[in-house]
C-alpha cells in the first residue's frame, strides 16, 4: 500500500513542503537582515568599511547568480516540454554558474583576509562574513540538491524535482539580491 | 534484528516516531527532575551535600538551573506535546495513512536524538554545562571568561540549534500533512481542535524561531571567532539578543500551550459526553492570539534597560492577548455545562491542568503590568508564575494525553486506580512546591542565587524553601506509580478495543493499536468531530464516519 | 499579601505596592469566580445514571454571550489595571527629578561599586567618594543614579526601595529614588551574572541630615 498519497488531487506534497521550508528560511535571513539594518542605522561609519568590499566582484557575482536563475527556469521549461536532454544541459549550466559564484566569493574572502579584514576586525565585517557565509552555505546546499536532480535527469528519473530545487535556487538568488546592496553598495557616511 | 531496527529504531511510521519522541521526552523529564532535586536540596539546606550528587558549588548550581530550564522546555515539553502527540495523533485524527514525508519525519526524530546526545555530553566536558541561564543572555553567555564554561556553552548552542532544526522539520510535516492528506470529507472545520492547535503551534514556531537562529549564529561567532555582535566593546548590543530571544520566547510559550489545550479539548468532550462549546470561536480566538503573540515580547524586558516608553504599548498588547485566551478557556468550561462528567484519570489531569493553569494566567497579570513588574521581575514570583503555566501545560497535559490515548497506542488500558494515586500526589505536591515560591517572591527573593541564607531578609523565610523541597521530593516519588503502571500495562494491562472511551474522532475508528497505514479502509468523514449526545439519535455518540 | 513585602522606605514604593494590591483583589475575585464555576460544573454535572448530557454546540451568538461577556469584562478590568499602573511606572522610570545627590553605580562581577559626588555635588571631581558595596544617602533627598555595568548584565535590586533596574554593559541608565526612613537595607543583584551572583551583596545606609553631613565630612577628609 502506498502510504503517502494526496487523497484529493490538490497541490503536490513536495511543493507544499518546499514552500513551508522556505517560509522557515525567510525568517532566519529576515532576522539577520533586520539586526544588520538596525545596527547600520547606529553606525554610519560602516559605510567606510563597506568601501573595502570588492564591489565589482560582487556585481559580477550578482550577474552570475541572476543568470543561473534564468538557466534554471530554462531547465524547468525544458522538463515541461519533455526535453530532458535540454533540461540536463541548462541545469548543468546552472550548476557551473553556482560553482563560478562560489569561486568568486572565495577569491573575495582570500583578498579580504590577506588584507587583514577578518570577522573580528569590526562589527561590519562580522556581519559581512556571517551573512555571506550563511548564504554561501545555502548555495552549496542548493548545488548539492541540483547535482542530485541533475544525476536523476540524466537517467530520466524524477524530472518533477526540478521545480523544488528551482524554487530553492531562486530563493538563494533573492537573498543575494538583498545582501549585495546592503553589504557592498551602502555609501560612505550615509545611513544606508 | 533487521526487523527490530526497522520497526523500533529507524521506523518511518508516524506512530512509532511519535512514541519515540514521547519516550525520549519522558526520559529527559527525569533528567530535568533530577537537576531540580539537586538544586532544590541545595536551596533548602545550603552547603550540605545532596544525597545522590554531593556538594553543590555556585557554578554547578548555575549550570543545573540553566540545564533544568533548557531541558524542560526544549527536550521535554516540545518533544512530548508538539512532536510526540502530534506525530502519533495528527495523521490518525485527519484520517491519513501516515505523514506527508515519512523520511523527513524519521530524520526529524534522529536529529532530535542527536541534539539530546550533544546536550547530555555537555554535562561531562571540562568546565561543565552552560551556566548562563536558559535565556542565555550575553555578555554572560558570550565570553567563556565570564562563566568559566567553554565547551559547555558551545555544545548548548549546537544542541539547541539541532533541536530547532528537528522541530522545524516536524512542523513542515504537520502543516503539509494537514493541508494535503485529510480524509475525504474532512474539511478544515471538521478537524479535531487538537489538529488545529498542532498546526497553529507549528506555524508560530516556524515564524518566530528564525531570528533566534540568526541570534544563535551570532552568539556562536562571538564565542568562536571573536566577533562582537553582542559585545559593547565592539559596538554590539547585549539587548539585541534579548529581543531576538523573547520574539521567539513568547510565541514559544504558546507552542507548548496550544497542543496541551488540544488534548484538553479532546479529553473534555469525551468524558463529559458534550460537544465542544464554540468550536469555531476557539479556532478563531487561537489564531488571533497567535498573531498577537508576535507583538508582546518586550513585556519580558520592562526593566532590561530598553527605552522605558516602550512599556506602555507592550502592556497594552499583553492585555489584549488575554482576551482570546479568556474566550478559549471559558469555552472549555462552558463545554462542561450540562455534561455527564466521568472522572477518569485522563479527565482528572485535564481538569487539573485547566484549574492550575488559571493560577499561572492570573499571576501573569502582575508581571505584565510594568509598575508591578519593577518589584516582581526576576524574583521567585516569576519562577512560581511560569511554573504554574508550564507545569500544568506540560505534565498535566501530557499525562491526560497518555492516560487517554494509551489504549490506542498499546491496545491496553493503564491502571486507573494507580492513575488516580498518580494524579492526586502530583497535583497536591505541585501546589505545595510553588505556592511557597510565590510568597518568597513577594518577600523580594531574587532568582538564581545558590544560597538564600546569605541575605538576612531571605534567611527568615528559609522554612518555605524546606517545604517546597520536601514537596518536590514527594512529587518525584509520586511518579514511580506512573512509570511502573506504564511499563506493566504495556504487557499486562486490561485489553482495550478500538474505541474504549466511545469517542467520535477518527483515531477511534482505527484498530488499537493501529497497524502500518492506520486504517483498514480509508475513512470518509460526514460530520464534525464532537457529536456527543446529539438529539434524535439512539446512541449518545456519533462517529465522524457515520452519516 | 502585602504582609510578605519588606518594609517600604521609598517615596514611590507605595505606588507599586498599591498597584500590586489592586491587581491582587481584581484577579483574585475573578480567579475565585471562574474556579468556582468550574468546580460547580464538575460537581453538578458529574455522571449520573439516566441523566444524559445536553447538546449545546455554542454556535449561536446568544450562547456565545456566556463567554464573550466575561471576556469583555476582563478586557475592561485589564485596561483599568493598565491605566492605574501607568502613572506609577511613569513616575519611577520616565521622570527624572532634579537631583539633590548623584551617584554612579557600576555592577562588576561580583560587587556593586559606588562613586558619589562629594560636597561639591558633582561627579568626576577630586572630592568624589568611591565605595564598594556600601551606599550612604541622606534621608528625604532625591538621589539620582547612573547605572553602568563593567562586564555582564547585572540588576540593581534594593527591595525596600522597590527599586530594580538592569545594568547593561555599554549603556548608562539613569534613575532616581528618595528614601524616607533611616536605617540599613540590603542591596542585591537580581540578574544572573555568574558564579558569584548569589553573594553580590551590598548595604544601603540611609542617614538623617546631621549624620549624613558628619559621614560626608569624615569620609572626604
Amino acid at each position: 500500500m502506498k502510504i503517502a498519497e494526496a487523497n484529493e488531487n490538490q497541490v503536490p506534497l513536495w511543493r507544499l513542503g518546499v514552500w513551508w521550508f522556505l517560509g522557515s528560511e525567510i525568517v532566519v535571513f529576515g532576522g539577520l537582515l533586520a539586526c544588520y539594518t538596525l545596527y547600520r542605522f547606529h553606525h554610519p561609519e560602516w559605510g567606510m568599511e563597506a568601501a573595502h568590499t570588492l564591489s565589482w566582484v560582487g556585481a559580477i557575482n550578482t550577474v552570475v547568480l541572476l543568470t543561473s536563475s534564468l538557466t534554471m527556469i530554462l531547465a524547468h521549461e525544458r522538463v515541461e516540454q519533455c526535453d530532458l536532454s535540454g533540461a540536463v544541459k541548462f541545469l548543468g549550466i546552472t550548476i557551473l554558474l553556482g560553482l563560478l559564484f562560489l569561486s568568486f566569493k572565495g577569491y573575495e574572502y582570500h583578498h579580504e583576509i590577506s588584507n587583514g579584514l577578518l570577522p573580528s576586525k569590526s562589527l561590519f565585517w562580522s556581519f559581512y562574513y556571517l551573512m555571506t557565509g550563511l548564504h554561501g552555505l545555502h548555495v552549496v546546499g542548493g548545488l548539492i540538491a541540483n547535482g542530485v536532480v541533475w544525476q536523476g535527469l540524466k537517467k530520466g528519473k524524477n524530472p518533477h524535482r526540478i521545480e523544488s530545487v528551482g524554487i530553492y535556487w531562486h530563493f538563494v538568488d533573492v537573498v543575494w539580491i538583498y545582501l549585495f546592496p546592503l553589504l557592498y553598495l551602502a555609501s560612505p557616511g550615509g545611513a544606508l | 534484528m533487521k526487523r527490530f531496527i526497522r520497526t523500533y529504531l529507524f521506523s518511518l511510521d508516524h506512530k512509532m516516531i511519535g512514541k519515540q519522541y514521547l519516550i525520549t521526552g519522558l526520559l529527559m523529564s527525569l533528567v530535568g527532575g533530577y537537576l531540580a532535586y539537586v538544586f532544590r536540596h541545595q536551596l533548602a539546606w545550603p552547603g550540605s551535600p545532596v544525597p545522590g550528587y554531593g556538594m553543590v558549588g555556585p557554578d554547578q548550581y548555575n549550570g543545573f538551573v540553566t540545564m533544568h530550564g533548557t531541558i524542560m522546555v526544549f527536550w521535554v515539553a516540545m518533544p512530548i506535546l508538539l512532536s510526540g502527540f502530534g506525530n502519533y495523533l495528527l495523521p490518525l485524527m485527519i484520517g491519513a495513512r501516515d505523514m506527508a514525508f515519512p523520511r523527513l519525519n524519521m530524520l526529524s526524530y534522529w536529529t532530535f536524538f542527536l541534539s539530546t546526545v550533544v546536550l547530555i555530553t555537555s554535562f561531562f566536558v571540562p568546565g561543565g554545562p552552560a551556566s548562563g541561564g536558559w535565556t542565555s543572555y550575553p555578555p554572560l553567555s558570550d565570553q567563556p571568561g565570564f562563566t568559566g564554561v567553554f565547551w559547555g556553552g558551545h555544545l548548548w548552542i549546537l544542541a539547541v540549534a539541532l533541536e530547532f532544526t528537528s522541530m522545524l522539520m516536524g512542523g513542515i510535516n504537520f502543516l503539509t500533512t494537514t493541508l494535503a492528506l485529510r480524509a475525504k470529507g474532512m474539511c478544515l472545520f471538521r478537524m479535531p481542535i487538537f489538529v488545529w492547535m498542532e498546526n497553529i503551534a507549528s506555524l508560530l514556531f516556524m515564524f518566530s524561531v528564525g531570528p533566534l537562529i540568526a541570534g544563535a549564529f551570532m552568539l556562536l561567532a562571538d564565542r568562536l571567532v571573536n566577533t562582537g555582535f553582542f559585545m559593547p566593546s565592539a559596538g554590539g548590543d547585549p539587548l539585541l539578543f534579548q529581543h531576538l530571544f523573547w520574539f521567539f520566547g513568547h510565541p514559544e510559550v504558546y507552542v507548548l500551550l496550544l497542543p496541551s489545550l488540544g488534548i484538553l479539548a479532546e479529553v473534555f468532550t469525551v468524558f463529559s459526553r458534550k460537544t465542544l462549546f464554540g468550536y469555531r470561536t476557539i479556532v478563531y480566538a487561537t489564531l488571533v492570539a497567535g498573531v498577537l503573540s508576535f507583538v508582546v515580547w518586550a513585556h519580558h524586558q520592562f526593566i532590561s534597560g530598553m527605552d522605558p516608553r516602550l512599556a506602555a504599548p507592550f502592556s497594552v498588547t499583553t492585555i489584549l492577548i488575554s482576551v482570546p485566551f479568556a474566550i478559549s478557556l471559558f469555552s472549555f468550561i462552558a463545554t462542561l455545562w450540562g455534561g455527564s462528567i466521568e472522572f477518569t484519570t485522563a479527565m482528572l489531569f485535564a481538569v487539573g491542568m485547566l484549574a492550575e493553569f488559571m493560577i499561572g494566567g492570573v499571576t501573569g497579570i502582575f508581571n505584565g503590568s510594568a509598575a508591578a513588574d519593577i518589584y516582581l521581575h526576576d524574583t521567585y514570583f516569576v519562577v512560581a508564575h511560569f511554573h504554574y503555566t508550564l507545569f500544568p501545560v506540560t505534565f498535566f497535559g501530557a499525562f491526560a494525553g497518555i492516560y487517554h490515548w494509551f489504549p490506542k497506542m498499546y491496545g491496553r488500558f493503564l491502571n486507573e486506580k494507580w492513575g488516580k494515586v498518580h494524579f492526586w500526589v502530583t497535583a497536591l505536591s505541585f501546589n505545595v512546591i510553588f505556592i511557597p515560591l510565590f510568597l518568597l517572591g513577594l518577600a523580594g527573593h531574587q532568582r538564581r542565587i545558590f544560597d538564600p541564607t546569605v541575605f538576612d531578609y531571605l534567611a527568615k523565610y528559609q522554612h518555605l524553601h524546606v517545604i517546597a523541597t520536601f514537596a518536590m521530593i514527594t512529587m518525584l516519588l509520586g511518579q514511580i506509580p506512573f512509570i511502573a503502571n506504564f511499563i506493566i500495562s504495556i504487557y499486562k494491562g486490561r485489553l482495550a478495543d478500538r474505541n474504549p472511551w466511545k469517542g467520535t474522532t477518527l483515531e477511534w475508528v482505527a484498530p488499537s493499536p493501529p497497524g502500518h497505514g492506520n486504517f483498514e479502509n480509508d475513512p470518509v468523514v460526514h460530520r464534525g468531530p464532537y457529536d456527543y449526545s446529539l438529539p434524535g439519535r439512539d446512541r449518545e455518540w456519533v462517529s465522524q464516519t457515520e452519516e | 499579601m502585602l504582609g510578605w513585602f519588606p518594609e517600604n522606605i521609598s517615596t514611590y514604593g507605595h505606588g507599586i505596592d498599591h498597584v500590586i494590591q489592586v491587581i491582587y483583589y481584581i484577579v483574585g475575585a475573578w480567579f475565585l469566580l471562574v474556579e468556582g464555576v468550574l468546580f460547580y460544573f464538575l460537581i453538578r454535572y458529574r455522571k449520573k445514571k439516566g441523566v444524559p448530557a445536553v447538546y449545546e454546540p455554542g454556535s449561536t451568538w446568544k450562547a456565545l454571550l456566556w463567554v464573550f461577556i466575561p471576556a469583555v469584562l476582563i478586557l475592561g478590568f485589564d485596561l483599568g489595571i493598565d491605566w492605574a499602573q501607568a502613572p506609577v511606572w511613569d513616575e519611577i522610570k520616565l521622570s527624572l527629578p532634579l537631583p539633590e545627590q548623584v551617584v554612579r553605580v557600576t555592577g562588576r562581577q561580583f560587587v556593586w561599586e559606588f562613586v558619589q559626588a562629594g560636597p561639591d555635588g558633582k561627579l568626576d571631581t577630586a572630592d568624589d567618594i568611591a565605595t564598594v558595596n556600601q551606599l550612604t544617602v541622606p534621608i528625604h533627598a532625591k538621589v539620582q543614579f547612573e547605572l553602568l555595568a563593567a562586564d555582564v548584565i547585572h540588576s540593581l535590586w534594593i527591595p525596600n526601595l522597590r527599586l530594580k533596574q538592569d545594568a547593561v554593559p555599554g549603556r548608562t541608565i539613569k534613575g532616581w529614588f528618595e528614601a524616607t526612613k533611616e536605617g540599613t537595607y540590603p542591596i542585591a543583584c537580581a540578574e544572573l551574572c555568574g558564579s558569584g551572583h548569589g553573594v553580590m551583596k551590598g548595604e544601603l545606609h540611609v542617614l538623617n541630615p546631621v549624620d549624613y553631613q558628619r559621614w560626608l565630612h569624615e569620609t572626604v577628609h
